[in-house]
This record gives structure tokens, C-alpha cells and sequence, in this order.
């Protein structure tokens, strides 16, 4: 009925404001604000854009604002162009053009001294099929110039008994479940102390018990103060752990804004089914109901603070025939479907 | 906040020397613990014993002057006659399996993009993806000259050796030039794996990286023999690598091998440079 109010969990920890442009849900450019506070973001892009070879844009003009401490939900379909930006930000992909800096550092400049911060899953996992998961992890902790040896043994015991891998750290990768291959790689991303984890549909092909054990994990690391950008086509995946959200379509980001901003598109709306539904905008726009519309004999508008019953029996005081009255709560998933669906011109 | 983190290992002097050394270690983990490697390693010791086991069953019928049938006087010159018969086919194939496979093997696999965001650095990646491929021509040579020398001592009587030019040397310095043979063909094979190695920057697919440097190497062998090319010899790969022999010889043919040396650091430095300029700019979508 009410997701608003069933999640309300991420106002919990809000993170430093970065919000001035973020005030609507659609931003064109976001550049008044990417060009001076790196610090106090991890993840900023200016106009980053990639075209393949073949001429195809993946990601079109991207201006990404990620503040530190956030839990940044990246949304879009398939095929949106999150992955490419993921692997732009991580140095793995050359921007055609634009910018972007994690952490404070210019990517791809500066990778050596960001990327040992970062933890990164990026399209799933992948390891030597003949090491054992632990013998993996000790293999990618090898190849950070900056990880400590002394400590290797630790921290990758405790990164495995994070992801409740800690049983099976002797048993060959390929003996593995496809959960557990999962969990492995996000042991991989918590193998050092992160001040981001970027993550790349983390909860794909997962079953609905490792989602939630993911999320949970997520939510973990976000208390200890660290910035987690963590991609997914399914909104009711992240939305729960997310304090901003960031909406992908055809290589564009069509919304980037606080959750709770986004939840202001939620807002419960008056619908009355009737015959004579332009006499009962009239009525309804008479009430100081902002939006007032109709459209075959439904009339709807915002309903505001205004108590629903008042708005009934004005409706019947003023002799309008009505049908069926309702309030609606669009869902957060309706406002991402529409943000991503289409005929929905957000970009206009 | 997470940032205790900076300054665990400090970023450049001896810090940064033993995190090399720690990446290489585990690469070498990587190559030499490998199953398939492992067998490879396996034909590499059993080819030289094979030889001298047939040299053996078939000595005595009449004494060619073929370095193979030498090996019946002397177990040391087995050592000598297996590179005769690995280096042209053998050793490259292996050496073309572990240099192909090196970064085409991790782009397939998906794990270059989790070494790349470690970070591992590019060229550092490569670098160290090179050294291991040295390690391992250093170690497939060696090991094909161990086990022919075991095989040889077994087999034959041992004592001074007689070289190609008719000079007989004592023992001790036949080992001396056995592990000249095995330097002079490591590097040859080092040249075939920096080949190698640019043709794993080239593609995600390592048994395409593998194929290439194999058909590169035959056809190679086959322009050799065409006499009427004869002008495209010294530009070959191929050609340079039976130049061992000058080891064979009193006094030690330094001239021809220090060609062969110049040949095969012209092919590293070039294959070298390609590779580093592909790899470095590439794009790393798989």
C-alpha cells in the first residue's frame, strides 16, 4: 500500500548537504556544484561520455555528484549505461570526453592513489577457478602496491568471515555456488579498511535470502562512514539502504537526488472517479488542491494537507456525481519507471 | 572514518621494490602451481630421458656424426642434444602457452578488471606479467637441461667431452658450457615470450594469443628452410636460436650467439614497447 512509509528507514544518517543541485528530481546539468567540493564528494563527473568504437554512446554527458558518507543508488535498465560509467570511474574505460575524480583524485590520473580506497565489484565475479577462495583473495590483496603483507592473513580471514565465507576459504573457487562465488567477491571489496565501495549489481542473480544478506552488509559498511555506490535495474533492491538515488536511461542520468526528495514525487494524490470530472477539478482546485486534473471521467490532484473526507463531501455538497474516491500513493518504483520508461520526455 | 589506511606501505624506495617482488611471487604461485602448466613442465623433463632412452636402445648401430649419436659416448652431450631437439618446437610451444596465456588468460577470465581496480598499475601489470615469463623460459630450460643431465649420467658412461670442433674438454667445463646453452636459450625463448606476451595485450582470448605466436613460430622454421629466402634469415626469430651450438665449439663461438643476443633484444624491446602502448591505453570491457 504505502511504501513510503514501510521503508522509512534511510533517514537514519543523512549525509553532508550537497543538495544545491538536487532541488528538482531532474537535473540538466548538475555543474554549479561538481566543480569545487571534490572533498567533499567521492564520486564527481563533469560531461563524461564514452562512444565505442562503431560510434555507439554508452553514457552521454554524464555530471554525477556521489557526497561522501552517501549510500548512492545508480538505477537505469540494462543496457543504460551504468556499467560503462562504473568502469570509467574505476580507470578500466577512457572517457571519450569530460572528467571524473573519486575520492579526490582524477581518474585515470590519479588511480594508484584512489583505488587502494575503493573497493569495486564490477559485473560480477571472477577468480581463478583452481585457488582456493582464500588463495584468490590473497592473489588480488598481491596486486595493491599498498596493501600491508603482514597483515594479508587477517584481513583476509575477516573479509571471509564478513560474507560468512569463513568454512568454505579452503575449498577451490570452483567448487563454489553461484552465491557463494557472490560472496566472494564482495570478501574482495572489503579486503582493506574502503573509503568507497563501488558495486555493481551486487545482489545479481542472487537468491531473495542473499539479497538480503547483501543489503544488510551494505547498510554495515555505510555506518561505519564509508560511500557506497552500489548500481542495480531494480529500484526496490537498493531503496531501502539508499540516501540519494541516481536514475540512468539510454546513457543519460535522467534524476539524480536525495531519496527523500525523490519520495516527494510519491506524494498521495486524490482520485475521483465521475461523470462530471470537470466540475469536480473545479471543486478540487476551489479546495486549494494544487495539479488538479481530469482525464476519461477520473479527476486527480496532489492532496497535500488537506483531510480527504472534507474533500468527499465537498465534492457531493456541490452536486458532483462521484463514483469512487481514493487516495493514491505512487510508489517509488512508479516514479523510476516513469523516470526510465517511455513517453515520459524527462529531458525536455 | 576509513583513511588509517594511509601510509601501510610507503610508495616508492624498498616499499615499492617488495611489492613488486610480492606481485611476481604470486604470478609465479599462479604459473608454476597451474595444472596445465604443470604437465607441460612434466613433457619438458620426459622428452630429453625419451631421447636418451632411444639413443640407448639403438646404440651401436653404426656411429653417425649427429650430436644425437655423441650422446652415446658422453651423458653430458644429451643435455646439448636435447636443446637440439626442444628449441625449435618444443620449448617455444610452452613458452608460447604461458606468454599468451598471461594477459589474454586474465581478460577472458574476467580477473584483469579486479587486478586492474586493486590497482595492480598497468605497466607495472605488465612488467611483472614479463618477468614471470622470464621465470618461466628460465625454469623450462633449466629443467630440460637437469633432467637431460640426470637422464645422461644414468644412461651413458661420463668424462671429458668432446666438442664439434673435435677439441675434448674436461667435464667441469662441459657443465660450464651446458649452462651457457641453457642462458643463450632462455633468452631465446624470452624474445618468443615477449612476442607472446604482445599478442595477449592484443586480443581477450588466449588461445587466439597462443595460436598466433605458435604459427608465427612455424612458419617462421619453414622460411628458414627455403633457401632461396635465405635473405630473411638474420631478421628471424627462428634462425637464432640454434646459435647455442657455438658452445660446442673451442673456442666458444661468442660471435654468432652475441647476435642471436642482439636479435632477441631488438624482438623484446619492440614487442616491449607495442605492448605497453596497447595495454596501457586500452579499454578493459571484459
Amino acid at each position: 500500500m504505502s511504501p513510503a512509509t514501510k521503508a522509512g528507514a534511510p533517514s537514519a544518517a543523512p549525509p553532508p548537504p550537497t543538495d544545491e543541485n538536487v532541488t528538482g528530481i531532474v537535473t540538466d546539468r548538475a555543474t554549479e556544484s561538481t566543480g569545487e567540493s571534490t572533498a567533499e564528494n567521492a564520486i564527481v563527473t563533469t560531461g563524461l561520455t564514452k562512444r565505442f568504437r562503431g560510434g555507439q554512446v554508452a553514457v552521454d554527458d554524464l555530471d554525477l555528484v556521489v557526497p561522501r558518507g552517501a549510500v548512492f543508488g545508480f538505477l537505469g535498465p540494462n543496457g543504460s549505461g551504468k556499467t560503462t560509467t562504473i568502469r570509467m570511474l574505476l580507470g578500466l574505460v577512457t572517457p571519450t570526453s569530460g572528467a571524473c575524480s573519486v575520492l579526490g583524485e582524477p581518474i585515470p590520473a590519479g588511480i594508484s592513489r584512489a583505488l587502494p580506497r575503493v573497493g569495486a565489484l564490477v559485473e560480477g565475479p571472477a577468480f581463478y577457478p583452481y585457488l582456493t577462495g582464500e588463495a584468490n583473495l590473497r592473489r588480488f590483496d598481491a596486486a595493491d602496491p599498498r596493501s600491508d603483507p603482514r597483515t594479508v592473513r587477517r584481513r583476509v580471514g575477516e573479509a571471509l568471515d564478513r560474507v560468512g565465507l569463513g568454512a568454505a576459504a579452503g575449498k577451490r573457487y570452483r567448487a563454489y555456488s553461484l552465491g557463494m562465488r557472490h560472496r566472494l567477491a564482495i570478501a574482495a571489496t572489503l579486503l582493506g579498511p574502503r573509503d568507497l565501495l563501488v558495486l555493481d549489481e551486487p545482489t545479481n542473480g542472487l537468491d531473495p535470502q542473499g539479497t538480503r544478506e547483501v543489503r544488510a552488509l551494505i547498510k554495515e559498511v555505510a555506518a561505519d562512514g564509508t560511500t557506497v555506490f552500489v548500481s542495480s535495474h531494480l529500484l526496490s533492491e537498493v531503496e531501502q539502504m539508499c540516501t540519494h538515488v541516481g536514475v540512468m536511461r539510454t546513457g543519460r542520468l535522467v534524476a539524480q537526488a536525495p531519496i527523500t526528495e525523490l519520495r516527494a514525487g510519491t506524494a498521495p494524490a486524490i482520485r475521483v472517479e465521475t461523470p462530471d470530472a470537470g466540475e469536480a477539478v473545479a471543486v478540487l482546485a476551489g479546495l486549494g488542491l494544487a495539479g488538479a486534473v481530469h482525464a476519461d471521467g477520473v479527476a486527480t490532484a496532489a492532496l497535500g494537507d488537506a483531510a480527504p473526507e472534507r474533500i468527499c463531501a465537498a465534492l457531493v455538497r456541490e452536486g458532483v456525481a462521484v463514483r469512487g474516491f481514493a487516495v493514491v500513493r505512487p510508489s517509488l518504483e512508479d516514479v523510476y519507471v516513469r523516470l526510465t520508461g517511455e513517453g515520459f520526455d524527462v529531458e525536455s | 572514518m576509513a583513511t588509517e589506511r594511509a601510509g601501510a606501505v610507503p610508495d616508492r624506495g624498498p616499499g615499492r621494490l617488495r611489492a613488486a617482488a610480492r606481485l611476481l611471487g604470486a604470478e609465479a604461485a599462479l604459473t608454476f602451481r597451474r595444472p596445465r602448466h604443470l604437465a607441460m613442465l612434466g613433457v619438458l623433463a620426459v622428452v630429453p630421458i625419451l631421447i636418451g632412452v632411444a639413443v640407448r636402445l639403438v646404440a651401436g648401430d653404426g656411429v653417425t656424426e649427429s650430436i644425437v649419436a655423441q650422446v652415446a659416448g658422453n651423458g653430458l652431450v644429451l643435455t646439448f642434444a636435447a636443446f637440439f631437439v626442444m628449441l625449435p618446437l618444443i620449448l617455444p610451444l610452452a613458452v608460447s602457452v604461458v606468454a599468451g596465456d598471461a594477459v589474454a588468460g586474465e581478460a577472458s577470465q574476467g580477473t584483469l578488471r579486479y587486478l586492474l581496480t586493486a590497482p595492480a598499475g598497468r605497466g607495472r601489470l605488465l612488467a611483472l606479467k614479463y618477468a614471470n615469463v622470464l621465470l618461466f623460459c628460465l625454469a623450462a630450460c633449466t629443467l630440460v637441461a637437469v633432467s637431460a643431465l640426470v637422464a645422461g649420467l644414468v644412461l651413458f658412461p661420463s668424462g671429458p667431452v668432446t666438442l664439434l670442433s673435435g677439441t675434448t674438454v674436461p667435464f667441469a667445463e662441459g657443465l660450464l658450457r651446458a649452462g651457457v646453452a641453457v642462458l643463450y636459450a632462455s633468452a631465446g625463448m624470452a624474445a618468443l615470450g615477449a612476442l607472446a606476451l604482445l599478442f595477449s595485450t592484443l586480443t581477450e582470448n588466449p588461445i587466439g594469443a597462443i595460436s598466433a605466436t605458435v604459427v608465427l613460430v612455424v612458419v617462421s622454421e619453414v622460411l628458414v628452410a627455403i633457401p632461396q629466402l635465405s635473405a630473411l634469415r638474420p631478421f628471424l626469430l627462428t634462425s637464432w636460436w640454434n646459435a647455442f651450438d657455438g658452445v660446442l665449439r673451442a673456442p666458444m663461438d661468442t660471435g654468432r650467439m652475441g647476435t642471436g643476443l642482439l636479435v632477441f633484444a631488438g624482438y623484446i624491446v619492440i614487442s616491449g614497447s607495442l605492448a605497453w602502448a596497447r595495454f596501457t591505453s586500452r579499454d578493459v570491457t571484459s
